[in-house]
């Protein structure tokens, strides 16, 4: 019948819409923390997903070459790979670029992202090649969840990796940064820096740690898409890092729930507008969404509002 | 200018709540030309509260903020945007000095006759050709922004950024930027915040003499008692954003309930002599 | 703060060793596109050579930081009384337009000077016109090439859909830029500083890939050619002219040079830019000016002193639109074509750079960066696979090194007692 297999379809981009979000989600953790703890929009946050996702690919390779073929096994070598990799270059980014304009007027740390991911970008365009890097499936195969008349409804068992890892990830998150001391120090800090760094906490390591958490997350987030969708390049931080802090203003800069609510409805967003609207202008419907969201309600949607104090 | 005449500013049932905390409740305040209005109360009663609902800051739970404007009738001015009741004639400053740090002294006086001086360039039009009618206006903007600097002793440091002033300049500044857009009503947040004694006994002066030359009223919230005493024409007392008492200085000097709000229920004996005395010399500090 | 060289070299060392771990999986290893898939290589004899220079590097930038701190605990490094440099920078303000204006003048000028010199006059106009938003007013427009791209466009479709001459899409096209600069503004002001990036990070983007997409307006991928060129008074600048018109070298007795069109267009680009600059300083001392700086100082005593914040702030957008558009009409009829590869989100990052990098507000700032930014992946040619990495790396070094940008002192716009007077008293 015509109607199940239009609410097929629609699952299914649902299925896939939650996937996206996961991933736009995890990367969207890493721009809000860093917002949270000192103002600042890391514009090269992107390239550090990119990063991840490249050193996916290397290990990838390398694995294959070495004759681990294992899935499992595989994955996890390539993910501890990526996210020790990539919290190196988190941590290193900061050192150089953001560390000395702690104290700087606002705009300055800003220029510093921008000119940061122009160097990253380049670098890895130099060091890998400018052409895409096409990845053999490493893990194919879907659960069937429906099967009917000239229809089914698959989740991929990479769709549902990802998502459990996901949830995972952001249930361990959350009890980090609700029950251990490292997320106490990091709500100080967010709070009143000052006096945080007063109190004896190591203001400057607990903001490097912010750093490469929010890199660590970003490098599963680079393994995700290269198993997701097989093909990566060295632009694919750009696009996938606007849309991430799109999804983490939406959610309401600073929250890390907000952060994964955002990334969810813009991975759905993505997933029904292409379905069903225009391929070619979805990435503009996760832009006008953000606009009329923050139009209504400035400070995101989950985001606390914010009192003038006069 | 009689007793009977309806004052300049009446408010009446001021209430401002966030979330569950009542800062101000059902207020009544009111403040007229020529006279020296003062708010005081102890910390947390929701004075600067007050002043944000007024200047259009916050927007008031409930409340009526009348405003009796020479030309413009009456105006309600919890319905207007912040930047309308400044242009009504009510001015304040901030507990927080809030200068243009990068901006000279000069500017600053300048920015404060900004509407002015915008119609006269006529949108910029008039400003970007150079006529003579911007050219004058601008001249004589410039001219009343001297006469407060000279007022206020700050003709040597016209030049100098806003910003590199010491505290007490910077105050001065403030207050400078705020007559500058020639007010009805000039709201002070803790003027004398941080000044030493001889400071506010000038800062007393200048008040009084801007209330006798320029009949524009004043309404101040201080914890000073030697200003507040000093030059106040009328004080309401303000306590848990509810109002205690209102009368003259005299009055509230002896005001048992004034009393208990700032120094709490007297101990089984008699209040020390120390502090009686100090209260019965307006506040002022022994030597 | 002196250390020894055991801390140094320990200091080097870490440094080194972190750049060597950093390497591994991109300079040490690399990946290759074979017909079998994937191919890993290895390229481990980069490694040590890395590391060697970030070691000396590491070394020498300490040993010169400290010199430099030394040096100038001593007194000030170059010590200029106040009078003499700022008659030294009129002097080299004037000396730059002098030069400017007489370049395509001097022998030493061809179609590659002309060329780089009207590129650089763009940028220029760019960073003027964003300077009003970012520098005067102190909002973060990280979109601003959507202006550049509805001016370009808005020319292109003008001159080529309905004839009309450079002289009527010029202006047009810059009060269509304004439009939307006034359109887009309205909703979003409320916003504060970092949504507000955000956003018109968004309107940048919305606006390229709509531009992208609508293929019956604007073309597409392919965008719009054939835009004609502007014309000396109806002389064109060709070798031929169309019927029944006449060309500019029959007119002048000279031999047809493709420069002329070239010199013409410097002209007008520089034309272009000297009015905005004039007009925006002219600005900067008129109310509407003065209420742009005072906004971005504290918007909270703005409102306190009867300033209407958001008709501030619509009024800093539009300006900066307009130039934009400006910039964008004269781009398109410069390169005779527009399409949407030119207004990518890195031209407003590097237009945001340029603000910032001249120093917000300082409109010889915004000269010398943009210059700057032109001139050097120019010089470097012969890295051109290098220039992109050098430049985003020179972005990072000029920030801490000097985070307030190169000219970051700002230059009142009116004094009571002006500088001629006070050196008399002194006299």
């Amino acid at each position: 019948m015509g109607a199940l297999v239009d609410l097929g379809t629609f699952l299914q981009h649902l299925i896939n819409g939650v996937t996206l979000g996961a991933i736009y989600g995890l990367i969207a953790i890493g721009y809000t923390m860093v917002y949270g703890i000192i103002r600042m929009i890391n514009f090269a946050h992107g390239e550090i997903y990119m990063i991840g996702a490249f050193v996916a690919v290397t290990s990838f390779t390398l694995l294959i070459g070495l004759g681990i073929t294992w899935v499992p096994l595989a994955i996890l070598l390539v993910l501890a790979a990526s996210i020790l990799f990539t919290a190196a270059f988190g941590w290193t980014v900061e050192r150089v670029a953001y560390r000395p304009l702690r104290n700087a007027p606002k705009l300055a740390p800003l220029i510093s992202a921008i000119g940061m991911s122009i160097l990253l970008q380049n670098f890895v365009m130099l060091t890998q090649g400018a052409r895409a890097k096409p990845l053999q499936p490493v893990l194919t195969g879907s659960f069937t969840l429906w099967q009917g008349e000239g229809f089914t409804l698959a989740l991929t068992y990479i769709q549902a990796f990802i998502i459990v890892l996901t949830v995972g990830l952001m249930a361990g998150f959350t009890l980090l940064i609700n029950r251990t001391s490292l997320g106490r120090a990091q709500r100080a800090c967010e709070q009143d820096r000052t006096m945080a760094g007063l109190l004896g906490i190591n203001v400057d390591r607990t903001i490097s740690l912010t750093f490469v958490m929010g890199a660590a997350l970003a490098a599963v987030a680079g393994v995700m898409v290269t198993l997701y969708y097989g093909v990566i390049d060295f632009y694919i931080g750009f696009l996938a890092g606007m849309k991430a802090f799109t999804a983490a203003v939406l959610g309401g800069i600073g929250s890390l729930p907000g952060a994964m609510l955002g990334g969810l409805l813009i991975g759905l967003i993505e997933a029904l507008f292409a379905g069903y609207v225009s391929s070619a202008y979805k990435d503009v419907a996760a832009f006008s969404i953000l606009i009329i969201v923050l139009v209504l309600r400035p400070t995101g949607l989950l985001g606390r509002p914010d009192i003038e104090k006069v | 200018m009689t007793a009977a005449q309806a004052p300049l500013l009446q408010v009446t049932g001021l209430t401002m709540r966030f979330g569950g905390l009542v800062a101000v409740d059902s207020l009544d305040i009111d403040a007229d030309r020529g006279r020296i209005t003062a708010v005081i109360g102890p910390n947390g009663a929701g004075k600067t509260t007050v002043f944000n609902c007024l200047t259009g800051f916050y927007k008031p739970t409930a409340g009526r903020l009348l405003l009796r404007h020479p030309t413009r009738g009456e105006v309600e001015l919890q319905r207007l945007p912040g930047y309308q009741v400044a242009r009504h004639g009510v001015v304040r400053t901030f507990q927080n000095i809030r200068l243009f740090p990068s901006m000279t002294v000069l500017e600053n006086l300048m920015v404060a006759q900004h509407v002015g001086l915008m119609r006269k360039s006529f949108f910029s039009l008039a400003g970007l050709v150079g006529l003579k009618g911007w050219r004058d206006a601008e001249g004589q903007a410039v001219e009343k922004a001297r006469t407060w600097l000279e007022r206020l002793d700050l003709l040597h440091v016209a030049d100098e950024e806003a910003g590199n002033l010491s505290y007490g300049m910077q105050r001065r500044v403030e207050i400078a930027r705020a007559m500058s857009t020639d007010p009805l009503l000039l709201c002070l947040d803790e003027p004398a915040a941080g000044l030493n004694p001889r400071e506010t006994q000038a800062l007393g002066d200048l008040l009084l003499s801007i209330r006798a030359e320029y009949g524009t009223g004043i309404l101040l919230i201080e914890h000073d008692m030697s200003l507040v005493m000093g030059i106040s024409d009328r004080i309401h007392v303000v306590e848990y954003g509810r109002k205690i008492a209102e009368g003259t200085p005299e009055e509230i000097r002896s005001d048992e309930r004034v009393i208990k709000a700032y120094l709490g229920e007297p101990e089984e004996e008699e209040m020390p002599a120390v502090v009686a005395q100090d209260l019965g010399n307006g506040g002022e500090a022994r030597p | 703060m002196s250390t020894t060289l055991a801390h140094r070299a320990k200091d080097g060392a870490l440094a080194a060793l972190l750049a060597l771990f950093l390497s591994v999986p991109f300079v040490g290893l690399y990946t290759t596109s074979t017909d079998q898939g994937l191919s890993l290589a290895t390229r481990w004899a980069w490694l040590p050579v890395i590391a060697a220079i970030v070691f000396a590097g590491r070394l020498a930038l300490g040993f010169a930081t400290d010199a430099l701190a030394r040096r100038r605990a001593a007194g000030p490094l170059i010590d200029i009384p106040e009078e003499t440099g700022r008659k030294l920078g009129r002097g080299l303000v004037l000396a730059g337009i002098a030069f400017a204006v007489l370049l395509p003048l001097t022998p030493l000028s061809d179609r590659y000077v002309l060329d780089l010199g009207t590129t650089v006059l763009i940028y220029i106009m760019l960073g003027i016109g964003l300077n009003v938003t970012v520098g005067l007013a102190g909002l973060l427009d990280l979109g601003y090439v959507a202006f550049y791209a509805i001016g370009a466009y808005t020319y292109a479709i003008l001159s080529t859909a309905l004839g009309l001459g450079f002289w009527v899409c010029l202006p047009l096209a810059g009060l269509v830029a304004a439009l939307f600069g006034v359109m887009l503004s309205l909703p979003i002001l409320r916003l504060r500083g970092d949504y507000l990036a955000i956003v018109t990070l968004g309107f940048g983007e919305i606006t390229r890939i709509v531009i992208l997409n609508w293929q019956s307006l604007t073309g597409g991928t392919n965008g719009i050619s054939g835009i004609p060129r502007p014309t000396f008074f109806g002389l064109t600048l060709d070798r031929r002219a169309p019927e029944g018109e006449r060309t500019f070298h029959e007119v002048f007795g000279l031999t047809y040079s493709s420069e002329h069109r070239l010199i013409f267009l410097y002209f007008i680009i520089l034309g272009l830019v000297m009015l905005a600059a004039y007009v925006v300083w002219r600005l900067r001392r008129l109310p509407v000016g003065r209420a742009w700086e005072a906004l971005r100082e504290d918007e909270i005593a703005c409102r306190s002193l009867g300033i209407n914040p958001t008709a501030s702030k619509v009024s800093a957008y539009a300006t900066g639109a307009l130039l934009g558009g400006l910039a964008g009409a004269f781009f398109a009829t410069r390169q005779g074509f527009v399409s949407p590869e030119s207004f990518t989100f890195m031209e407003s990052a590097i237009i945001v750079a340029i603000v910032v990098l001249g120093g917000m507000g300082s409109q010889v700032g915004v000269v010398i960066a943009a210059s700057f930014i032109v001139l050097l992946p120019e010089f470097a040619r012969d890295f051109s696979d290098y220039r992109m990495l050098v430049f985003g790396a020179a972005m990072i070094l000029i920030m801490v090194w000097r985070p307030g940008g190169l000219l970051s002192g700002r230059e009142a716009t009116i004094r009571l007692v002006p500088r001629a007077a006070k050196k008399k008293e002194a006299a």
